[in-house]
């Protein structure tokens, strides 16, 4: 079969022809693919929350989202066993990555111990290096995290004061995923009277938010914060 | 050529990493261990026989002028068809391989082939080429891949040699890729032609 | 995060060519020597700009809108091609000396994975335009930087023994690995940065 010829109406032709047909595979594909790929991310995130609060036939609450105080989306998400809260994960981003952010999701429970974690996204950290995260504060590893409080524990790297031995020559990958550590517990105890009940009063920390009755609305919020000079940490709906 | 012999002809005479040098990116990118590497390679030469094989069908009803831009085309629906496969059933893959995967579609190996044999051959020969790119490609990945993760963490496909502390883990930074990929390439040299 | 903070990490502590890996076929095709490297990376420079500048709109106004992020790629690589073509044709007519200095440069971009890289990349970082075209200028001075101290190593090892096996590539590709050890001393760099001004 011989060549088209270069005419203007043969190029614009294939080219638009071509184009046309990749494009409706693309669609078909991208429809066909759509679900699994959303189902990929939520069996993702499920696995992770069952990770980090592991208690045998918990079941994960609807996730709430609260901004953390290093202006980031935080994710809430209150697992309960039999309606009883028995602790909460919480997916906190770091900004202060190696090389961009780090995700992280931590459980906490009720009284505030990490129960465990899992590191979401480290992909801008070093191989080898930053990127031991997801194993170098676990049980029973050199900068072992877990059942530590960060209400009573200094969860920082030895270096800055703090009792967590840094990942060897990984110190602001360390720093960053304790930092995400202390976003995740700064949004769970700011709003930790949304997660369980709405009548138990959570001590504020220093910058907290001042989660009276004005602020529960988004009006309210914004009203609550001009006046005190304070971020809600937490859109209560209820 | 037979059928066998263009496979061959693409994993040793034509190999794109080692003698020809094409498609250094993700050769030096997405080989910090042999598993990674092996996934590129896959990616690549699943989009490599595809576009081969339609590129090498649609070829006489393409008009000369505008070839480049309708074999882009083509390459990048296919390597768009198989980021979207790796995110709904491999996450984990497309995570690790991330900003490489639709960077397929600037692969000099791909269009490469496209070009230079596709255009020119049947389209179950070209299917062959692809096969033998792919492999030789995939071959090169998974040996340097093999090489800085074992230089670099003492582990060979995640399996533990020697303990990780004695590792050099230059070999998995950045400097390793250059100069792994640089002895491998005097090696493979030093093997085949120039001794 | 501040401007200078970000334009400091492209160009040393991430750099695209020598950490992330963008752009090594320019990077050892074209780097014989100084000056050509150099106009090398100018040309980047000149279409990493215009194409951010174009593709951001089109992803955030048309593909964003119906829905159509999965033809990013396909866009994107289309829309490149296509104004390498036009910055071409305009370059020949108006700027003819300009053009005889990138001329031989500009075909070989398309398939320049920098530039598709880094499109992509202002939208996985979810940069704002401002961000971006900060982004991709410091990018693209980064690539040059890297180009123009490779091709300057080149030119001495040009006129050096080195073993038969390892002359040409090899030898390049390990001079290239130095000079990503050596830029792993900017490690940190930008950490320290900010916090020593607070930025």
């Amino acid at each position: 079969m011989a060549k088209l010829e270069n005419s203007l109406k043969n190029m614009v032709l294939s080219l638009t022809a071509i184009t046309l047909i990749v494009g409706a595979l693309l669609g078909y594909v991208a429809s066909v693919t759509d679900a699994p790929i959303a189902k990929a991310k939520a069996d993702k995130q499920a696995k992770a929350i069952s990770a980090v609060v592991p208690v045998e036939g918990a079941v994960p609450g609807e996730a709430v989202s609260a901004t953390a105080p290093n202006g980031t989306e935080a994710l809430i998400f209150p697992v309960t066993k039999d309606g009883q809260l028995v602790g909460n994960a919480v997916q906190a981003i770091t900004k202060n990555g190696f090389g961009g952010n780090v995700v992280v999701m931590v459980g906490f429970s009720t009284d505030g111990e990490i129960l465990g974690y899992s590191v979401l996204d480290c992909s801008n950290e070093t191989p080898g290096l930053g990127a031991k995260m997801p194993t170098w504060f676990q049980k029973g590893e050199k900068g072992d995290v877990i059942g530590k409080n960060p209400t009573t524990n200094n969860l920082t790297v030895s270096k800055d004061g703090g009792e967590v031995d840094a990942i060897t020559a990984a110190t602001i990958s360390s720093r960053a995923f304790l930092d995400a550590v202390a976003q995740a517990w700064a949004v769970v105890s700011g709003s930790a009277d949304a997660a369980t009940s709405a009548t138990q009063q959570v001590p504020a920390a220093e910058g907290d938010c001042c989660c009276t009755e004005a602020c529960q609305t988004p009006e309210g919020q914004a009203e609550c914060c001009k006046a005190e000079g304070k971020c809600c940490k937490e859109t209560v709906t209820e | 050529m037979s059928k066998l012999g263009i496979i061959i002809n693409g994993i040793i005479k034509e190999n794109p990493t080692f003698v020809l040098l094409l498609g250094m990116c993700p050769t030096l990118g997405t080989t910090s261990s042999a598993i990674n590497g092996m996934s590129m390679g896959l990616a690549t030469m699943v989009v490599l026989i595809c576009s081969n094989i339609v590129i090498s069908c649609i070829k006489n009803l393409i008009p000369d002028k505008v070839h480049i831009p309708c074999y882009i085309v083509v390459i990048a629906g296919f390597v768009t068809v198989v980021q979207l496969l790796l995110k709904a059933y491999a996450p984990a893959v497309d995570e690790t391989l991330g900003l490489f995967i639709p960077l397929i579609v600037v692969n000099c190996i791909v269009l490469g082939r496209a070009e230079s044999f596709a255009a020119k051959n049947n389209p179950l020969d070209s299917a062959c080429d692809g096969i033998g790119i792919g492999l030789g490609f995939t071959i090169a990945l998974t040996l340097i891949g093999l090489c800085r993760e074992l230089l670099g963490a003492g582990t060979v496909f995640g399996a533990s040699v020697f303990p990780e502390q004695f590792g050099a883990l230059t070999f998995i930074l950045a400097p390793g890729a250059f100069i792994t990929l640089g002895f491998l390439v005097a090696i493979f040299n030093k093997l085949t032609k120039k001794a | 995060m501040s401007y200078i903070i970000m334009i400091i990490t492209a160009i040393f502590v991430n750099n695209i060519v020598l950490a992330q890996f963008l752009g090594i076929c320019p990077f050892l095709g074209v780097s014989k020597k100084v000056d050509t490297a150099g106009w090398m990376g100018l040309a980047v420079l000149f279409v990493m700009l215009i194409a951010t500048l174009v593709t951001y709109p089109i992803y955030y106004g048309v593909l964003v809108p119906f829905g159509l992020g999965f033809m990013q790629t396909i866009v994107y690589i289309l829309v490149i091609a296509a104004l390498v073509q036009m910055v071409e044709i305009i370059l020949k007519k108006s700027m003819p000396s300009l053009y005889s200095a990138l001329g031989v440069f500009l075909p070989l971009i398309t398939t320049n994975c920098t530039i598709l890289g880094v499109a992509i990349n202002v939208i996985n970082f979810e940069y704002n335009i401002g961000e971006a075209v900060v982004y991709a200028i410091a990018t693209a001075l980064g690539f040059t930087l890297a180009m123009v101290l490779f091709a300057g190593v080149r030119e001495q090892i040009a006129i050096t023994k080195v073993p038969k096996a390892m002359e040409g590539t090899p030898i390049a590709l390990i001079t290239a690995g130095l000079l990503a050890m050596a830029f792993m001393g900017f490690s940190g760099v930008d950490k320290g940065l900010s916090a020593a001004f607070g930025l």
